[in-house]
Formats: structure tokens, sequence, C-alpha cells
């Protein structure tokens, strides 16, 4: 029997099309997933440093909280909000990407919005005087506080896309594993797994640790590359 | 803030509105719920291109333990559940769940166990004997515990043989078939499994039959469609239409051509 590592390489230089489907469903779910996230955790977060209200500090408990959500929690709450006898269930969008999309996004959203909040709010604290000698009002401040901390901003998207593409909880009960539609990398490791395939489930798993890496590196490369240019 | 608030929520909804016409752009397909032994041993990978390619019509199946499927059913996130456990098949249609229940095919179960057999079952001749004689020896047994179609009949096979199955002893792994052959293999233990998914398991370490053959431990398989009065968004016509192709000679003889190392797995069993 070939070892898991001749199964994985043979697999990607076969360029298997149910492979390629599965990795292209994964990077596809996770990434746009990172994106809906991002743009909804960067302004939130950096509002959340900003803005004083009355419960802000439960808030932030809250999201702070919501990083340890476990991912089949949050896709049990996904499923029953899109199941066809739930509040949305008229979407029709359980058992779809979409849905695997939206499950992830929960994951997500509280480490984007959380690691904002304290990065925007230790760079506020170091310039506030400054920018507020400028003009700035809080609100106006946000795009530059963002933009000075993108490195250490990097570090929290970075795992916001480590938790979700490791992920298997969450995807399997709102996107259901199914064959050529909904099974991604980790949904297909734990199918070879409960069919005892366990060589194939590891030469999967070392493909997706190898595109977790690849993608790691080229964050990396390109933040010392934004570093050395700009300063 | 109230701003930024409004923001989100705006995004969001546009978000949501956005994957819902996504969707709705989908070529004709159904979903059907079924268990992890269809999908595990390769039968729907085997049927459902004939099904597909004969009707145009795209199979979208989410195994699970039957148990989670007729859920899947009752909530309407199936338009048909094709399952193993006819006592809970026909409580999901008595309660207007499904519409008719069909008999499609069957396989059967086995019982597996360490190839040294400490529990002695291979010198017994039904498997209510094979129960009794694990539960008095020192071994394990590996039990689904999932309210699977195999877990029912597993908690069948206790009864008859009138015992409860409890203690160190006893291992409910709360899992699938696959995985709960993998523990199974590793303890080693004995554990009840359906054939296809024996037949197409690669991680047996130990195990071998050493029961089979007794009539209880037959396996019938049914399928019915969700009932549209229940669920008014069932697709009711494509899912009959893969109800009367998997009971007309066609699709009988997909299931009866489905071979695994030239084994047969399922056999046709509609009337």
């Amino acid at each position: 029997m070939d070892g898991p590592f001749t199964t994985a390489l043979g697999l990607i230089l076969a360029a298997d099309p149910a492979l390629m489907q599965i990795i292209g469903l994964s990077l596809r779910v996770t990434l746009t997933a990172v994106l809906v996230a991002c743009a909804i955790g960067l302004p939130l977060g950096a509002a959340l440093a900003l803005a004083r209200f009355p419960g802000r500090g439960a808030v932030i408990v809250l999201f702070n909280a919501l990083m340890g959500l476990p991912p089949v929690v949050a896709g049990l709450i996904v499923y029953l909000m899109l199941s066809r006898s739930g509040p949305l269930g008229d979407l029709a969008l359980l058992f779809t990407p979409e849905a695997m999309i939206l499950a992830q996004t929960v994951l997500i959203l509280p480490i984007v919005v959380s690691l904002t909040r304290s990065v925007v709010a230790d760079i506020w604290d170091e310039y506030r005087e400054h920018l507020q000698s400028l003009g700035a009002s809080r609100l106006r401040a946000v795009p530059t506080l963002l933009w000075d901390g993108r490195v250490s901003l990097l570090t929290g998207v970075l795992a916001g896309f480590g938790r979700a593409s490791a992920e298997v909880g969450a995807v399997l009960i709102v996107g259901g594993n199914i064959a050529g539609h909904t099974r991604t990398m980790t949904t297909a490791i734990t199918l070879e797994t409960s069919r005892g395939n366990l060589g194939l489930a590891v030469a999967l798993g070392i493909i997706l640790l190898s595109l977790t890496l690849t993608l790691n590196a080229v964050a990396w490369g390109a933040g010392q590359w934004a570093r050395g240019r700009l300063g | 803030m109230t701003r930024t608030r409004r923001f989100t929520l705006l995004g969001f909804a546009s978000g949501l509105a956005m994957l819902a016409a996504f969707s709705a752009s989908a070529q004709a397909f159904i979903t059907v719920a079924s268990t992890t032994s269809t999908e595990n041993s390769g039968l729907f990978g085997h049927i459902l291109p004939i099904f597909q390619a004969d009707t145009g019509v795209e199979v979208r199946v989410v195994s699970q333990g039957t148990g989670q499927a007729l859920e899947t059913g009752r909530r309407g996130d199936a338009d048909v559940v094709f399952v193993h456990a006819r006592a809970q098949e026909e409580a999901f249609v008595a309660e207007g769940y499904g519409v008719q229940r069909f008999d499609v095919m069957y396989n059967d179960f086995v019982i597996v166990g360490p190839g040294d057999d400490p529990a002695g079952v291979r010198a017994t001749d039904t498997a209510a004997a094979a129960m009794t004689a694990i539960a008095g020896a020192p071994a394990s047994f590996a039990s689904r515990g999932d309210d699977s179609g195999t877990h029912s009949a597993e908690k069948a096979l206790w009864a008859a043989a009138g015992i409860e199955p409890a203690g160190e002893w006893y291992l409910s792994t709360g899992s699938g078939m696959g995985a709960t052959l993998n523990t199974a293999a590793q303890v080693p233990a004995y554990a009840l499994t359906d054939r296809g998914t024996w037949l197409s398991f690669q991680n047996r370490g130990p195990l071998e039959i050493v029961s089979e053959g007794d009539p209880v431990l037959f396996n019938p398989y049914g399928i019915i469609l969700v009932n549209p009065e229940r669920h008014g968004h069932v697709k009711a016509e494509q899912g009959q239409a893969f109800i009367d192709w998997i009971l007309s000679d066609a699709g009988q003889q997909a299931i009866a051509s489905f071979t695994v190392g030239g084994e047969q797995l399922f056999f046709p069993s509609a009337q």
C-alpha cells in the first residue's frame, strides 16, 4: 500500500477533477466567508474600539467569548435558521455552499471584531492627540487606524481563515457533504475516515495543510514587502 | 455608531438576498436524505448518474443516520427520504410527514469481531445467541448509539436476547458506521454492521465476520416522498419521479448491478 504522501502527490499530479472541485469549493467558501467577515468585522471592531456607549463592555466580552464558539454549535444555529421549518426557510439555502459561507462567517466574525478592536484601541491610545490635533474625529480616524494596524490585522484575518478552513462541524451540518455540491476538504476527510480509507484521508489532510501553508506564506511575504516598501 | 450599525444590517440583508438569488438560479435537482450505509458503500455513486442521464434531474444526497435523515424530512429539508428502519419509517408516514413507504431493496447485517473470537460467537447459530455470548464474555461491543437504522436493529437483537447492554464493555460511539468500525478495529470489539459498509470498509484490522445469515439480520430499505401537504415547497413531481424510477425495472437493475469486489451488496425488493 502506498503511503499517504505518495497518495497525496499522486492525487495532485493527476489533477483529479473531483478533487479539484472539492479544493475549489473549499477555497471559495472559506475566502468568501473571510471577505464578508472582514467587510463587517473591521468597521465594527474599529467602531467598538472608539465609540463609548452603555453596555460597551458587555459587547466586547460577548465578542471575545464568541471566539470560542464551537463550530458545531454555530452550524446548528445556522441550520435551525435556514431549515425549511426555520425563520429563513423560504430562502432555500440549507445544503448549499452559501449556507456554509454564512456558517463560517459566523465563526470568523468574532475573531475579526475582537482583534480589530484590540489593535485599533492600542493605536488610538498612541496617536490620539496627534490625530485630534489634525482635526480628525473618531469616525474619520477609522480608515487611518485600520491602515496603520494592517500588519497586526492581517494576523487576525489569517487566524480567521485558519479557523474556517480547518473546521468541519459547521459545514457538515449546514452543507450536508453532498458529493459534487457541498463536499469540502474537511468533510471529504471525515467521509474517507468513516469509510476506513485512512490513507486517502491523510492524503487529503496533507493537501489541505499545503494549501493553508501556501496562503500563509503569500500573506507573510506580502506583509514583509509592504513593510519594506512603505516603511 | 448607529450609522455603522445600519450599514452592517444593510450589508447583511443584501448579502442574504444575493445568496438567495444565487441558489434560485440552480438547475433541476431534488434533495434526498439517506443513510451512511448507502453513501459510504458507493451505491449512490453507481445509480445516480444512471437516473440523471435518464431524467436530467440531479439528486443531491445528504447522508446521515436514519434518525437524523427522518428528522431532516420532518423539517422539510429533503424531498425524499431513503432509509432502513421500518418501524421509524412507518411512524414517519403515520404522523403525516411522509406520503407512502415503498420497499426498495435489502441487504443484511453481520456481526463482526476480533478474529480470535474471545466470546466464541462462531459457535453460536442465531444472532440472539451471538449477542448473549458477547455479553457473557470478557469482550467489548462497539455500538453506533446514534438512533440509526443499524442501532435500532442492534437494540432489537439485545431485546431478543433479553439483555440490557450496559457497563464498561459496551462502547456507545454515537457516530456513523465507519467511525464505529474504526473504533471496533482498535479496541478490538464486536460490532453490528450492514454488509455493504463492511465490504467496502478498508481499515478492518483484526476484525472478521463472526456471525451471519440469521433471518433477523435482514435489513430492508424503504423510500418515502416527504408530504407536500405538510411542506408546500417539496418537489413532489421530481421526487415521485425518482421514487418511480428506483422502483422500476431500470432502477432495480441498477441496484442489482452494483458490486464491490465482485459481491452484490443490495438486493432489489420492489413489489
